[in-house]
């Protein structure tokens, strides 16, 4: 078996007297669909803060490869392997999208701090743009301002970045989230399409979505995980039909 | 997936990300322009220089608030420093003019450098106390240090000719123009291209979206921290131009008047494309010199006014508006309609 690509150990974060994360240990192994659920307060987002560096935890480490990134800051996670989409679209309104991608790839390759050279130069760079431009179905929109983009393809663009800094783990915060039924289908063919080496952690509200593109699932609640494992086991654990799928099924 | 080596595509993406590198005729009219005026109007050289300086202070700060999104209302402590270290290097006998500029702008470039990281955290707000604040710190310190600055009197500076050839004391006030528009034109290329480079690219990323610039692995603490330098040293050199090419450092350098009005030059101007501070300079002297000629005391009224209508209405749909008249009344040869 091979190690865990990312991990976290005995991982909490308190605010005040509010325990968010309460001793979350778990792995996503390389490669893996993997889902994260819970109702809503159940400390997602925190986690996915604390997993990325954004916040520090009160106790725990976090592993990425193997090496304790406890310490390190939100960027440097990033090299190292770990990136990320919001659940609210992050993007940077005034550049197209192929300048956002220019950057991302300019930034995994060390050349973000370069002053002299013309930006956008470069074959390699020139070539995987427009290779993550087609993928995303966004060559046709891509010197566009992003702010003018349809959300739909402002969803695909977030996607789109995080896979730029070429992840070992992806972490996908609810992707769907406000997408047009008429634009699902786009990002659900994005979400399957996605490189099988790298690892996915999804974030995800929508049952169909998890059920569909999970082979794992890990569920939290009340910033505890109730529970770990196969679509099918999931689905009919009574626990989690009691907190979270009961809830969900009146709506 | 598998990219075709060159298909229409990457032609088209090559060119959009690099549209903005050449050279465009408009440019190229500027700045020719700018030289046309300086040697046309020998006896307004004074005028000129000033509108120049200023145009290079207001560039430094577009480095900052136009590009990376950082504000700041002490802008006037690299500029004051600048300055005051052009005076301190001339009154200890260094009388080289491009050697002086390069020391005093390393000297606020190095000032930029220590308190650009009281920057990174906190508000809008905050930055511009902060920078505010280390401002005022700034000039109080010239001031009580008065065996070395002069204090409330000041300094006189006795500069030598600039490359060993022109003079630009009183008798040489075109040789002083033509130095200050050497140097902006020099700074600007430099701006130019660095605004253009990878570099400024995550400026401009972290002007737009400072979690995501994060996100996508750019040290975004380091980038500000770099620009902020860089923007001193242009704010030190312009203060040492105009303590050189005037011959005399006061204590109103540090003002906070004149961080307001650099700010104020570069919205007039337009932030964000490098051009605005030095055509938000020329709009902002000018009116200054021909309404407070014809009504002394009255003329920020209108400045004031201008700086209102800007912000409110906003330049884009004035340009747009302007535009739109002007294709009225001159309608363009092989337009329809």
């Amino acid at each position: 078996m091979s190690a865990p690509v990312l991990e976290s150990r005995g991982l909490s974060r308190r605010f005040g007297g509010l325990v968010a994360t309460d001793n979350v240990s778990f792995t996503i192994e390389p490669g893996a669909r993997q889902a994260l659920i819970g109702p809503n307060g159940a400390g997602k987002t925190t986690l996915i803060n604390l997993l990325t560096g954004v916040i520090r935890p009160s106790e725990g480490a976090v592993l990425l490869q193997g090496e304790d990134v406890t310490a390190l800051s939100a960027n440097q996670r990033v090299r190292r392997g770990l990136a990320r989409t919001f659940q609210i679209n992050q993007l940077f309104p005034d550049l197209s999208p192929a300048e956002s991608l220019g950057l991302a790839i300019g930034e995994r390759n060390r050349s973000g701090a370069d002053f002299w050279r013309v930006a956008g130069g470069g074959k390699a760079m020139l070539a995987e743009i427009e290779e993550l431009l087609t993928r995303f179905g966004l060559e046709a929109a891509m010197d566009r301002p992003t702010r003018t983009l349809p959300y739909g393809k402002q969803r695909l663009l977030e996607i789109a970045l995080a896979l730029a800094c070429r992840p070992r783990v992806l972490l996908l915060d609810e992707p769907a989230a406000g997408v047009p039924e008429h634009e699902r289908h786009d990002i659900l063919a994005a979400l399957a399409a996605l490189p099988a080496d790298v690892a996915i952690l999804l974030i995800e509200h929508d049952m169909d979505l998890v059920f569909n593109f999970a082979t794992r699932i890990s569920v939290l609640v009340a910033g505890r995980l109730l529970c770990e494992g196969e679509p099918k086991a999931i689905a009919a654990d009574e626990r989690v039909r009691a907190v979270y799928l009961g809830e969900e099924a009146h709506g | 997936m598998i990219a075709a080596p060159a298909s229409p595509g990457f032609e088209r993406i090559a060119a959009h990300l690099q549209r903005r590198a050449r050279w465009r005729w408009s440019e190229v009219a500027f700045w020719l322009a700018l030289l046309a005026a300086v040697l046309a109007f020998p006896s307004r050289a004074g005028f000129f220089n000033e509108i120049l300086i200023a145009g290079l202070f207001a560039l430094s700060l577009d480095l900052i608030l136009g590009l990376t999104g950082i504000v700041s209302l002490g802008h006037a402590a690299f500029f004051g420093l600048g300055a005051y270290a052009a005076a301190i290097l001339s009154s200890q006998g260094l009388a080289d003019p491009t050697l002086g500029l390069l020391i005093a702008s390393a000297l606020s470039g190095a000032l930029g450098l220590a308190t650009a990281p009281l920057l990174l955290r906190g508000s809008d707000l905050t930055r511009l106390m902060v920078t505010m604040g280390i401002a005022l710190m700034l000039g109080e310190v010239a001031n009580r240090n008065a065996d070395i600055t002069g204090g409330a009197d000041g300094l006189n500076l006795t500069m030598g000719p600039v490359l060993g050839l022109f003079p630009i004391d009183f008798t040489g006030q075109r040789n002083a123009a033509l130095y200050s528009l050497g140097v902006l034109f020099l700074l600007f290329v430099l701006a130019r291209r660095l605004a253009q480079s990878p570099f400024g690219l995550s400026l401009s990323a972290i002007r737009e979206n400072r979690l995501r610039a994060g996100a996508l692995g750019i040290s975004t603490s380091r980038r500000i921290i770099a620009i902020y330098a860089v923007a001193a040293a242009y704010a030190g050199a312009a203060g040492a131009l105009l303590a050189q090419t005037t011959q005399i450092v006061s204590l109103d350098l540090f003002d906070f008047h004149r961080s307001a009005d650099v700010m104020l030059m570069l919205i007039i101007g337009g932030a964000g494309y490098l051009y605005g501070g030095i055509i938000g300079a020329a709009i902002f002297i000018v009116v200054k010199d021909v309404i407070s000629g014809a009504t002394p005391e009255y003329w920020e009224f209108w400045i004031g006014a201008m700086l209102v209508v800007l912000v409110l209405v906003g330049r884009e749909r004035i340009a747009a508006h302007a535009r739109r008249t002007l294709r009225m009344l001159v309608p363009l040869k092989g337009r329809a309609a």
